[in-house]
């Protein structure tokens, strides 16, 4: 056993301290024969602090694509020669969307947007479309609208949202090779307000931006720092037209590494499999990074993407023996 | 107005829903396996880009030329 793992199981499972950067570096750095076991420890320590169930989410665009900002994975961008057209959904389809989800058993409907922040017409929508999702439909409502101001966090908490998604995406030191609109620094600064106004906090990040090992250390200890309820794990979709549209997709075995990593720095955060899992690690993937420390999924269709059926999440979580986390349970 | 969703590059289809380039020039095998995880970006008919609404449980483009489909 490597010593890194024999750390971790005293340090993480036994504890309940999450590993710091170097930590985390060295999961990273284990060679294949390791990953199997490492997988063991990250899920045997989200069994233990963050037990069997998984949360289920579905999430849908309200404002699709024509954002100024120039994320380089995003093919919402209206800066890139991306094929995505912008569209906003209307109330009466945002509130089928969140039926449609609810079907499946989620407990979670995140509403986003494709924007630097809101402004007063996403707001007036967004305040409509959560008043009459919570009057038709039993689920809790989370939102990812960009950056806020003190004001509009204070508004979405009267509103109802439970929770707030705003991803730092990558790591200090390589977000300027991803984002040259707006900073890192910013970005922390709407989790802060977020954070003080009581709405839980939903944080994470793309990997295979071209980030280092390292910097996906860097990222791991950061998001450990802000200490997020929830954990969002994209692996890049290359997006034709975008700067990164070339890149190549993550290895499998570097996804489950990573998984098994950010499960040992944060063994209590909610972590979520989000976009690209289909294609970075296929069905069987996926399945190991259920049992690598992954304890709840986005199902259904992305943003701009495809996910693969709702009902084939759901049957292998039931092949798994892992219960879906019901609405009373979070409540 | 259609209410099918066009293939990509499939038969009667003038150009490729996914990339935009002509159905008949190439074999967009690419784009036909992308096409599993994501909805048609161009009118298979005019090349025009479509108005594109993913929902969680399926999706809607819209050419201002040929209508709305579905899938
Ligand atoms: S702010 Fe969001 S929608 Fe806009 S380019 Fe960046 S990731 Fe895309
Ligand atoms: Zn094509
Ligand atoms: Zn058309």
């Amino acid at each position: 056993m490597p010593e890194i793992l024999d750390q971790a199981r005293s340090q993480v499972l036994e504890n309940g301290v999450g590993l710091d950067e170097a930590g985390v570096l060295a999961v990273l750095n284990l060679p294949d024969e390791h990953l199997p076991a490492a997988l063991q420890l990250a899920h045997d320590v989200r069994m233990r602090w963050c037990g069997p169930e998984v949360e289920v989410e579905g999430i849908v665009s309200l404002k699709t694509g024509g954002c100024p900002e120039d994320c380089h994975f995003c093919s919402q961008s209206g800066l890139f020669t991306s094929p995505v057209r912008s569209v906003w959904l209307d109330i009466p389809s945002l509130v089928e969307a969140a039926k449609q989800t609810a079907k499946t058993g989620a407990t979670e409907f995140c509403i986003v947007a494709a924007v630097r922040g809101p402004d007063a017409r996403l707001m007036k929508q967004m305040r409509e479309g959560v008043a009459a999702i919570k009057a038709e439909v039993d689920i809790q409502v989370a939102a990812s609208l960009g950056m806020l101001t003190q004001e509009q966090v204070d508004e979405l908490v009267d509103m109802g949202v439970h929770r707030y998604n705003h991803n730092l995406e990558t790591c200090k030191s390589y977000f300027p090779n991803v984002v040259t609109t707006h900073s890192w620094e910013e970005r922390w600064e709407t989790l802060r307000m977020v954070r003080e106004s009581g709405m839980e906090v939903c944080c994470g990040g793309i990997l295979g931006l071209g980030e280092t090992v390292e910097q996906r250390a860097e990222f791991a200890a950061q998001l450990a720092e802000l200490d997020p309820h929830e954990v969002p794990l994209n692996f890049l979709n290359p997006r034709p037209g975008t700067p990164l549209g070339d890149r190549p997709v993550v290895e499998g075995k570097d996804a489950l590494r990573a998984i098994a990593a950010f499960r040992l720095a944060m063994p209590r955060t909610i972590l979520r499999y989000a976009g690209g899992r289909e294609i970075t690690l296929g069905d069987l993937g996926t399945r190991d990074g259920l049992l690598g420390g992954i304890n709840a999924v986005i199902v259904g269709n992305y943003l701009t993407t495809l996910g693969r059926p709702a009902t084939d999440d759901l049957k292998l979580l039931d092949d798994l023996k892992m219960p879906v986390k019901a609405l009373s349970a979070t409540l | 107005m259609a209410t099918s969703d066009v293939a990509t590059a499939g038969a009667g289809a003038a150009w490729c829903d996914r990339c935009g380039e002509p159905a008949g020039v190439g074999e967009h095998v690419a784009c036909r396996a992308a096409r599993e995880l994501e909805p048609p970006r161009y009118c298979a008919h005019c090349r025009r880009r479509m108005k594109v609404q993913v929902l969680p449980v399926g999706w809607s483009a819209v050419c201002v030329a040929h209508g709305e489909i579905r899938g």
